[in-house]
């Protein structure tokens, strides 16, 4: 019902824009007119699509707070404009070509799902800028981004590794894709590197958006044993659901303590604000170019949260150490040898590559039980 | 052992929303009227409910105008099939659309909002048995609730004399009409009735269960539980036992997953529409127990004057 009162309104700011550059058109064509229309140097016109509503925590709540982020670094030379709640596929299509035709310059769509349409957009509209995040395609006006999640949250798996008591951590998943998989790895490798003895236990909800249904995963996690949860899922639901029943969380996306003062030990937050206004810059002075970028806590993409003073200065030292490392790019979570939960080597030595990052498909061990098929 | 109790304790939370719902749905099909619009009633109440909690942090208020909010969207639909003679079939699912569309607008503004703390519930003096304990004697009071209300509506269905001439009014209401009962204020009556439990039943999903607020958190349960009323043959104490059963299939697929067997989560959330299918089939076969227990004249309208 929103969507389409947005949707209505849009299209009418968009006839209405139609109707007033056929005027300037008109306008500019009479003698005296035409110096006029050349001068006027109007701000950057950015629009932003999101997949979910902004809410207080969230992936789309950073993006958004990004979006204003660099609204006030480029205060006055960029007007930006959002629409939420957009469905992946033929509605984003529509909304991103409504935006496109009321004559934004730079559209940011932030959602896997918005790939082909962005694309089949961007090919109608080829003066404007397009940044896709979390895809894989790019056209000479569409650019992609993403960020190395999984970096974060072996700073968390630590966390996690140093304050378990019952060596048994749980994680509430979404599905089973790479980036999920390189989260749960990645998170299930920095709490071995502390604490070889604990092992993590697995739920997946099918859904990025299901907040009783993580609560429900949440709570059977914690009935078998887990006492350190974090979650791959767009809500609140299993941090607050832990500090109900006194357990610690970890939580993602956004620092979500609000939602678990007691336990919520740190989070894994998204930043996209320096790389928005870094593009919407590019775009002002004419040096963009298409590209992939994929940044991690190095760039300021992928950050830890404060940790929660439950956690001592020992365990503090230890994870800051590590952190220090990544940024400074002499430790990838990735490295070394790994072997899947099934005792296959995936990798003697060496760091795996982009490509095999974006191809995993297993558990690490130390992750119970067996990887759904898809 | 623990944690057997524990799937017990998790199993009847999921099943309460469920039981309500299909519980109300039961007295409204009695007197004849199917409302396909479970899940929209329950997505209005869901956000009355949520709204009235957040405001004034009552957990009884929100029980309340949940129900309110149940009722009237029940009543327009009511007045639609009962007065107006509108297609039931359609009418339930325009409801239930509708209410879906409503509950994403009115709920803007509560999206992320959070409730305030509340207390764990546990019964005096028996929440501390073990096993039994943990198991059923720890839930949030609208938890027993729901089986007292499974007793009641039979108590009401087959014990009393109100609950005759409403099954009655479902059974043939040219027969109740002729006696002089008005059929019409009844079915209204139980429609209003079906929607306020629905809408109790939405609250409790939003301010005890979830506990926020998000656009369609009902998530298909108000279609089990329309579905539940068919897989109960319309016998209360069936629907209260299949929203258990029904409930306790999630819970179960979660705390095996933990465990790490893998079942594949779409086949355990197909299942309760599964059995209401092979249900239904059963029980077309079998004359005897449609003629006794499915309402002769469910999803037929009456018109006194015709």
């Amino acid at each position: 019902m929103p969507k389409n009162l947005v949707r209505r309104a849009s299209v009418r700011a968009g006839l209405f824009a139609v109707a007033t550059g056929a005027a300037c058109i008109a306008l500019s064509a009479l003698p005296g007119a035409s110096a006029h229309a050349q001068g006027v140097s109007t701000p950057l016109k950015v629009a932003f699509v999101y997949v979910g509503p902004i809410g207080e925590a969230g992936w789309t709540t950073q993006h958004d707070r990004g979006r204003r982020e660099m609204e006030s670094a480029l205060a006055g030379k960029v007007v930006t404009s959002y629409v939420e709640k957009v469905a992946e596929g033929a509605d984003a299509e529509r909304v991103i070509r409504d935006l496109a035709a009321q004559g934004n310059q730079l559209i940011f769509t932030t959602s896997f799902g918005y790939m082909d349409p962005t694309i089949r957009v961007a090919r109608q509209f080829p003066k404007v800028v397009f940044e896709h995040a979390t895809g894989y395609k790019t056209a000479p006006n569409v650019g992609i981004y993403n960020a190395r999640f999984y970096e974060g949250r072996y700073l968390a798996g630590m966390v996690a590794g140093r304050m378990t008591k019952t060596n048994v951590a749980g994680y509430v998943a979404a599905f089973p894709i790479p980036e999920v998989l390189q989260g749960i790895n990645a998170f299930t490798m920095g709490m071995r590197a502390v604490n070889p003895k604990a092992e993590l236990k697995v739920v997946w909800v099918n859904s990025w958006y299901d907040p009783g249904r993580e609560r429900d995963a949440a709570n059977a996690l914690m009935n078998q044993g887990a006492d350190v949860l974090t979650h791959h899922t767009d809500s609140t639901a299993t941090v607050s659901a832990a500090e109900e029943k006194g357990r610690y969380s970890i939580g993602y996306h956004s620092d979500m303590s609000k939602f678990g003062p007691k336990g919520e030990l740190t989070a894994v937050s998204h930043h996209w604000g320096e790389f928005y206004t870094r593009t919407a810059r590019s775009v002002i002075d004419g040096t963009w170019k298409s590209s992939s970028v994929w940044g991690g806590m190095r760039e300021g993409f992928v950050r830890l949260e404060p940790l929660n003073a439950v956690v001592g200065a020992d365990a503090r030292k230890q994870v800051e150490a590590r952190q220090a490392e990544i940024v400074a790019g002499r430790f990838h979570p990735f490295s070394g040898r790994i072997v899947d939960n099934t005792g296959k080597v995936r990798q003697e030595s060496g760091t795996l590559t982009d490509e095999a990052l974006n191809r995993m498909d297993y558990y690490v061990q130390g992750v119970q039980g067996q990887l759904p098929s898809r | 052992m623990d944690q057997t109790a524990l799937l017990i304790a998790a199993t009847l939370s999921a099943g309460t929303p469920l039981a309500i719902a299909a519980l109300g749905l039961l007295i409204n099909e009695k007197a004849g009227v199917v409302n396909l619009g479970a899940e929209g009633m329950m997505l209005i109440a869901a956000v009355a409910g949520f709204a009235t909690a957040y405001h004034t942090g009552s957990d009884l208020l929100a029980f309340g105008a949940g129900a309110l909010a149940g009722a009237a969207a029940a009543a327009v639909f009511g007045g639609l099939v009962i007065w107006l003679n509108a297609n039931q079939y359609a009418s339930g699912l325009a409801l239930s659309l509708f209410g879906a569309g409503l509950s994403a607008f009115v709920g803007i503004g509560y999206v992320g909002k959070k409730l305030a703390e509340r207390s764990a519930f546990s019964v005096p003096g028996l929440a501390d048995i073990p096993f039994a304990g943990p198991a059923l004697f720890r839930h949030h009071p609208m938890v027993y609730g729901a089986v007292a209300l499974t007793v009641a509506t039979i108590w009401f269905l087959y014990r009393t004399r109100a609950g005759l001439v409403l099954r009655a009014v479902g059974e043939s209401p040219e027969s109740a009409h002729a006696l002089g009962y008005p059929v019409r204020p009844i079915r209204l009556a139980a429609v209003m009735f079906g929607g306020a439990l629905c809408g109790v039943s939405g609250a409790y999903l939003s301010v005890v269960h979830a506990p926020l607020w998000v656009e369609g958190m009902v998530a298909g349960r108000g279609w089990i539980a329309l579905a539940l009323t068919t897989f109960a043959t319309w016998r209360p104490a069936r629907v209260l036992l299949g929203a258990y059963l029904f409930g306790g299939v999630t819970m179960l697929q979660l705390h095996l997953q933990g465990q790490g067997v893998q079942i594949e989560s779409q086949f355990m959330s197909m299942l309760p529409y599964l059995a209401t299918i092979v249900v239904l089939v059963l029980i077309s076969r079998n004359p005897v127990w449609i003629r006794v227990n499915m309402p002769a004249s469910l999803g037929k309208s009456f018109d006194p004057g015709g």
